[in-house]
C-alpha cells in the first residue's frame, strides 16, 4: 500500500526530497560500478579498445541523464518565474546597452523553443522592444540554455561551462548592440509592424507552489523525453571515436597551430544542426583527440548558436540582409572566441 | 463549442492538436476543432508562445502541452 502522503499535495514536494538520496547514491557509485560491471562482469581487458568504448558509453550516459533530470527539474521551477510575456515587459522601451544586457540574462531562464521564435519576435517588437534588444534576446536563448550548461558542466568540469555564459553573453549583448546601433529596421518584414497584437486575456497567474512542482515534472518529461536520443547518439558516438580513433588524430586538423580551423569550424557548423544534448559529448571527445579548446567551443557555438533551420524560420520575418548581418556578426564573435580560448590556454 | 489549436506547424503543435482531439473524444463533447497556422490570426490573440489553445475566443493555454487530465479539467471547465 502507498502511503497516504504521497499523494496528497505535499506528497509532490515530498516526492523529490525523498528520491535526492536516491539520486546521490547512483550519481556515487555510478563510477566504481561501470567498472565492475565492463571489466569484472563482462570480463573485458582495461585498455583494449571496445573495452575503453563501452565503459565510455555505459558510464557517461547515465551520468548525464542523472545530471540532466536534476537540474532540469529545478529549472523547470525557476522558470515558471519567468514567462516570455514578463520578460517583454522588463524590455519594453530600454534604452540600448541596458537592454541588450538584460534581454541576454533573460534569454537564459525565459522558456523558449525555436518553434516559437516568430510569435516571440513579434510580439517583442510590436510592443516596442527595440530590434537590437530583441537580437540580444534570440541569439542568447538557444545558445546559453541549462542544456548546454549541465552537459559542460558534466564532461568538461565548472570551468569550461563558466567560459561558455560568460563569453556566449558577451556575443549576444555585443552583436544584438551593434545591430541596434546599424539601425536595421529596414530590413524587418514591412508585415511585422502591421501585425496588430491582441490581448491574450491570460491573467498571469500567481501559480502556489505546489503547482510550480508539476510543472518541474512536466519540464522533466518534456526535455528529457525528447533529448535523450540525442544525448544517446552523442555519446555513442563519442564513445566509438573514444575507443577507436588515434590520440591527437584531429590535432592536425582542429589544433591550434592550425589558424584557419576556427573560421572552417564555424562555418562547418551553421547547416550541422543539433541541440547542446548531441554536440557536447562529441566536442568532449574532439578535445580528447587533440583539438584544441578554443576552436572546438567555437564549433560548438556555431552549430547551437547559428543553426539554418532558425535562418529559415527567422527568413518570414527578416529580409536577407539582416540575416545575413546577424549570421556576420554572430559568426566573427564566436571567431574572437575562439582565437582568445585558443590564446588564453 | 469552438476549439482552436494555434500554432505554426511545428512538433509540439501537432501533439496538441492530437491530445485535443482524444480529450474531446473522451469527454464525448459536440466540439468543432480548427488548427490556426498563420501567424497572423495567431498573434491577434496575443500569444508569444505556441501551441496555444483557444476555447470559444477566450485563450486559455499557451506555450506548454497540459497532461491529459489537465487538457480535460480545461475543456470540461468551459463547457
Amino acid at each position: 500500500m502507498k502511503p497516504v502522503f504521497l499523494k496528497s499535495r505535499n506528497g509532490q514536494i515530498l516526492l523529490p526530497l525523498l528520491l535526492l538520496p536516491f539520486w546521490f547514491l547512483i550519481y556515487h557509485y555510478l563510477q566504481p560500478f561501470t567498472n565492475y560491471l565492463v571489466y569484472n562482469a563482462f570480463g573485458m581487458t582495461k585498455g583494449t579498445q571496445l573495452a575503453d568504448a563501452l565503459w565510455f558509453f555505459l558510464f557517461e550516459f547515465p551520468k548525464v541523464m542523472l545530471l540532466l533530470t536534476l537540474i532540469i527539474f529545478f529549472v523547470g521551477i525557476i522558470r515558471t518565474f519567468f514567462t516570455p510575456e514578463r520578460t517583454r515587459k522588463a524590455l519594453e522601451g530600454r534604452k540600448t546597452f541596458t537592454g541588450n544586457v538584460m534581454a541576454a540574462s533573460l534569454g537564459i531562464v525565459t522558456p523558449f523553443c525555436s518553434c516559437s521564435a516568430i510569435p516571440l519576435f513579434l510580439g517583442f517588437v510590436e510592443s516596442g522592444v527595440p530590434l537590437g534588444v530583441t537580437f540580444s534576446f534570440l541569439i542568447a536563448a538557444p545558445m546559453i540554455n541549462e542544456v548546454a550548461i549541465i552537459l559542460l558542466y558534466g564532461m568538461f568540469g565548472w570551468k569550461v561551462a563558466v567560459i561558455y555564459v560568460g563569453t556566449g553573453l558577451a556575443i549576444a549583448i555585443t552583436a544584438g548592440w551593434v545591430i541596434g546601433i546599424l539601425k536595421l529596421e529596414k530590413w524587418v518584414e514591412p508585415w511585422v509592424y502591421e501585425t496588430h497584437l491582441g490581448n491574450s486575456g491570460l491573467a498571469d497567474e500567481t501559480l502556489i507552489f505546489t503547482k510550480r512542482i508539476k510543472l518541474g515534472y512536466e519540464a522533466v518529461r518534456e526535455i528529457v523525453g525528447k533529448v535523450w536520443v540525442y544525448v544517446a547518439l552523442g555519446i555513442l558516438v563519442g564513445a566509438g571515436a573514444h575507443g577507436y580513433v588515434p590520440e591527437a588524430f584531429m590535432a592536425s586538423l582542429m589544433g591550434k597551430s592550425v589558424w584557419y580551423s576556427i573560421p572552417l569550424s564555424i562555418i562547418i557548423g551553421i547547416p550541422l544542426y543539433s541541440n547542446a544534448a548531441g554536440i557536447v559529448p562529441i566536442v568532449s571527445v574532439l578535445i580528447e583527440k587533440g583539438a584544441s579548446l578554443g576552436t572546438a567551443l567555437a564549433f560548438m557555438m556555431s552549430v547551437i548558436g547559428l543553426s539554418l533551420p532558425e535562418m529559415i524560420i527567422l527568413r518570414k520575418v527578416l529580409k536577407m540582409p539582416l540575416i545575413l548581418t546577424f549570421i556576420g556578426i554572430v559568426g566573427l564573435g564566436i571567431m574572437i572566441v575562439g582565437y582568445l580560448f585558443n590564446y588564453i590556454f | 463549442m469552438n476549439i482552436k489549436v494555434l500554432g505554426t506547424g511545428c512538433a509540439n503543435c501537432k501533439s496538441l492538436e492530437k491530445a485535443t482531439y482524444s480529450a474531446v473524444a473522451e469527454l464525448g463533447i459536440d466540439a468543432s476543432i480548427e488548427k490556426v497556422e498563420d501567424i497572423t490570426k495567431i498573434m491577434a490573440y496575443g500569444i508569444m508562445r505556441t501551441p496555444g489553445l483557444v476555447i470559444d475566443e477566450k485563450v486559455v493555454l499557451s506555450g506548454r502541452i497540459p497532461g491529459m487530465t489537465e487538457l480535460k479539467e480545461i475543456i470540461s471547465k468551459s463547457v
